[in-house]
């Protein structure tokens, strides 16, 4: 009878212990995710009229490079040519878009002329540079992986297709990201 | 050889203290009368040479620590003032810059001799163990440290660390954003990171302390990879190495002192002296030296989770590297064969370390590096992973001196000694 009294509050103790010990633990860990601050979902609006066709602007958006390109009609013919099974990434990583849509160049854009793009290559997180690497699209220097006009990838290290940020048009000329 | 304690107190003072805390007992046995194999060579004092190296950087450091500011707006002027205002600063900042990579030069040295004499192999494998973590701990330090500058190398660096942790599934991502507390590395990164740049060295120190308290277990290990066998094999710790290994230190100091006064950044990377931008990579990112080969293996797999897995694997090899030798003979020396491949795995690491430091499609007299780097990792696993274990097997050993004494003072002088 004592032995299972005693076992009774071993197990109920350490019981307590263990979840107690969790529970102080987790304000430890949690302190280090971002602050609401943080975490308050910032917005950038980008004036397009100064930018001219086949030319690409960068601006700072949650403290990320964000690509807005208006393309050349050779640019965007070359990027609805790829047969979306051949790319290694087949999903359009689009914010806009169903998670499941397929990256066809349609589906990576909202106009086909503004392609707007997170810059922040999908390998380890460096920032492409446009216009260069086989495709025409972005060379990352870091490890060399090479995105096409859509920003799609197609040769390297990197695992996804660079990613599009939620935006709207406001106007012709006005995009709102974020 | 931990065997009985040799202190005998003498004055009164002693005595009591002695039956208190043992501290001058300890002291006494571990760095007095400690047997020491008598044949040690220079390679052997490299020990020492990283203990001071350690005890300098937590100097420097918490001297500059007064005067650095670990903001994302203020951290790159700071470490400027430090250069221009503070007094001393320049010298001070230069010491612990170019103390980390004398650092890791010593601790690549004190490793490769480890290697080469056997010193991983039973009964030593926790010294080994321990050593592997105090270097994984050192490469986290290292890196923390590298950051704080808040030049375009340091940020960069950090992000593509930092990213290595979202190839894996499902959770990576996550991993990242805990890791950097904002979406991106910034603020506060920086802030956690100088933070956890001043906790570890003290953690090294205690790990340190770990290993040496497993040292003075068997003792040990020399070149010959042969046991002690006798009192004759073996001279006390003080002064007979404490000697030795302060000259080496003198010559260690000097080599270390050019650089801290006429190549101050030599290690250094010219984008370090821009402030970081998150909007720019810098056309060329490498890490610091001590860290190419690594980065060499990363860049050589071209899938992102395999690359990362391929590069922790590097490391978490050597964890394994006692079970993997299969040899009963400890010392290269005498391993004919091994010695060969053990040259060969020395020449693979200064490769991928020359690869990691150029452009990924860079090409040396029409051979692409990226291939140079693939065949290097190669062999680096091929090394431990399949040659160790089998050589182990098929060699056969030359033959083992009798003992230290006689390998040292000769036959008759031994028989004499005895």
């Amino acid at each position: 009878m004592d032995g299972t009294r005693r076992d009774f509050l071993y197990v109920a103790s350490g019981a307590m212990a263990a979840v107690g010990a969790a529970a102080a633990a987790w304000p430890f860990v949690d302190q280090m995710n971002p602050s609401a601050a943080a975490l308050a979902l910032s917005t950038v609006e980008v004036d397009l009229a100064p930018v001219a066709v086949g030319q690409q602007i960068v601006v700072k958006w949650r403290g990320h490079p964000l690509f807005v390109r208006r393309r050349t009609p050779a640019e965007i013919d070359a990027a609805k040519k790829v047969d979306v099974a051949s790319l290694p990434d087949p999903l359009a990583r689009n914010a806009n878009k169903p998670d499941s849509a397929p990256a066809t160049d349609a589906d990576r854009v909202i106009k086909p002329e503004w392609l707007v793009l997170i810059g922040v290559c999908t390998h380890l997180g460096c920032t492409p540079t446009g216009f260069e690497g086989e495709y025409g699209g972005w060379l990352c220097h870091c490890h060399g992986s090479e995105y096409d006009t859509a920003g799609r990838i197609r040769k390297g290290p990197a695992p996804e297709n660079l990613a599009v940020p939620p935006y709207a048009f406001l106007s012709d000329t006005r995009v709102k990201v974020g | 050889m931990s065997g009985p304690s040799t202190y005998n107190p003498q004055s009164g003072l002693e005595k009591w203290i002695d039956q208190r805390l043992p501290l001058p007992r300890l002291m006494h046995d571990t760095m007095r009368t400690f047997p020491t194999p008598r044949n040690l060579n220079i390679w052997y004092t490299f020990g020492g040479i990283l203990t001071f190296c350690l005890g300098v950087q937590i100097i420097t450091g918490i001297v500059l620590a007064m005067h650095y500011v670990s903001n994302a707006g203020l951290a790159f002027d700071s470490v400027e003032a430090i250069m221009r205002d503070v007094n001393y600063g320049w010298l001070i900042r230069f010491i612990h810059a170019n103390g980390a990579s004398m650092f890791f030069l010593a601790v690549y040295i004190h490793m490769f001799r480890g290697l080469y004499y056997g010193s991983y192999k039973a009964p030593r494998e926790l010294i080994w163990i321990i050593g592997v973590l105090i270097y994984l701990l050192m490469m986290a330090t290292a890196f923390f440290g590298y950051v704080l500058p808040w030049g375009q190398m340091s940020f960069w660096g950090a992000t593509v660390i930092t990213n290595l942790f979202s190839a894996i599934p499902v959770v990576g991502s996550h991993i990242a954003t805990w890791l950097w507390g904002d979406f991106a590395v910034g603020d506060a990164t920086l802030n956690r990171f100088f933070s956890l740049h001043y906790l570890l060295p003290f953690i090294i120190a205690g790990v340190v302390g770990l290993q040496i308290w497993a040292l003075h277990v068997p003792g040990n290990n020399n070149q010959l990879g042969i046991d002690v066998k006798s009192p004759q094999d073996t001279v006390p710790f003080h002064p007979y190495y404490t000697v030795k290994d302060a000259f080496y230190l003198c010559l260690f100091v000097l080599f270390f002192a050019f650089f801290v006064f006429y190549a101050p950044d030599f290690f250094g990377n010219p984008d370090n002296y821009e402030q970081a931008n998150p909007l720019v990579t810098p056309p060329d990112i490498v890490p610091e030296w001590y860290l190419l080969p690594f980065y060499a293996m990363l860049r050589s797999i071209p899938n992102k989770l395999m690359g990362v897995i391929v590069m922790g694997g590097a490391i978490v090899t050597l964890f394994f590297l006692p079970w993997l030798d299969t040899s009963r003979v400890r010392s290269c020396r005498f391993r004919p064969l091994m010695k060969q491949f053990f040259w060969a795995f020395a020449v693979a690491c200064v490769l991928l370390g020359y690869c990691g430091a150029q452009s990924v499609d860079a090409a040396v007299a029409g051979i692409p590096l990226l291939w140079v780097a693939r065949l290097a990792t190669l062999y680096y696993f091929v090394f431990f992973w399949i040659l160790m274990p089998i050589i182990g097997l098929i060699e056969t050993p030359k033959k083992l001196p009798a003992s230290i004494a006689q390998s040292v003072l000769g036959d008759s002088a031994a028989a004499a000694a005895e």
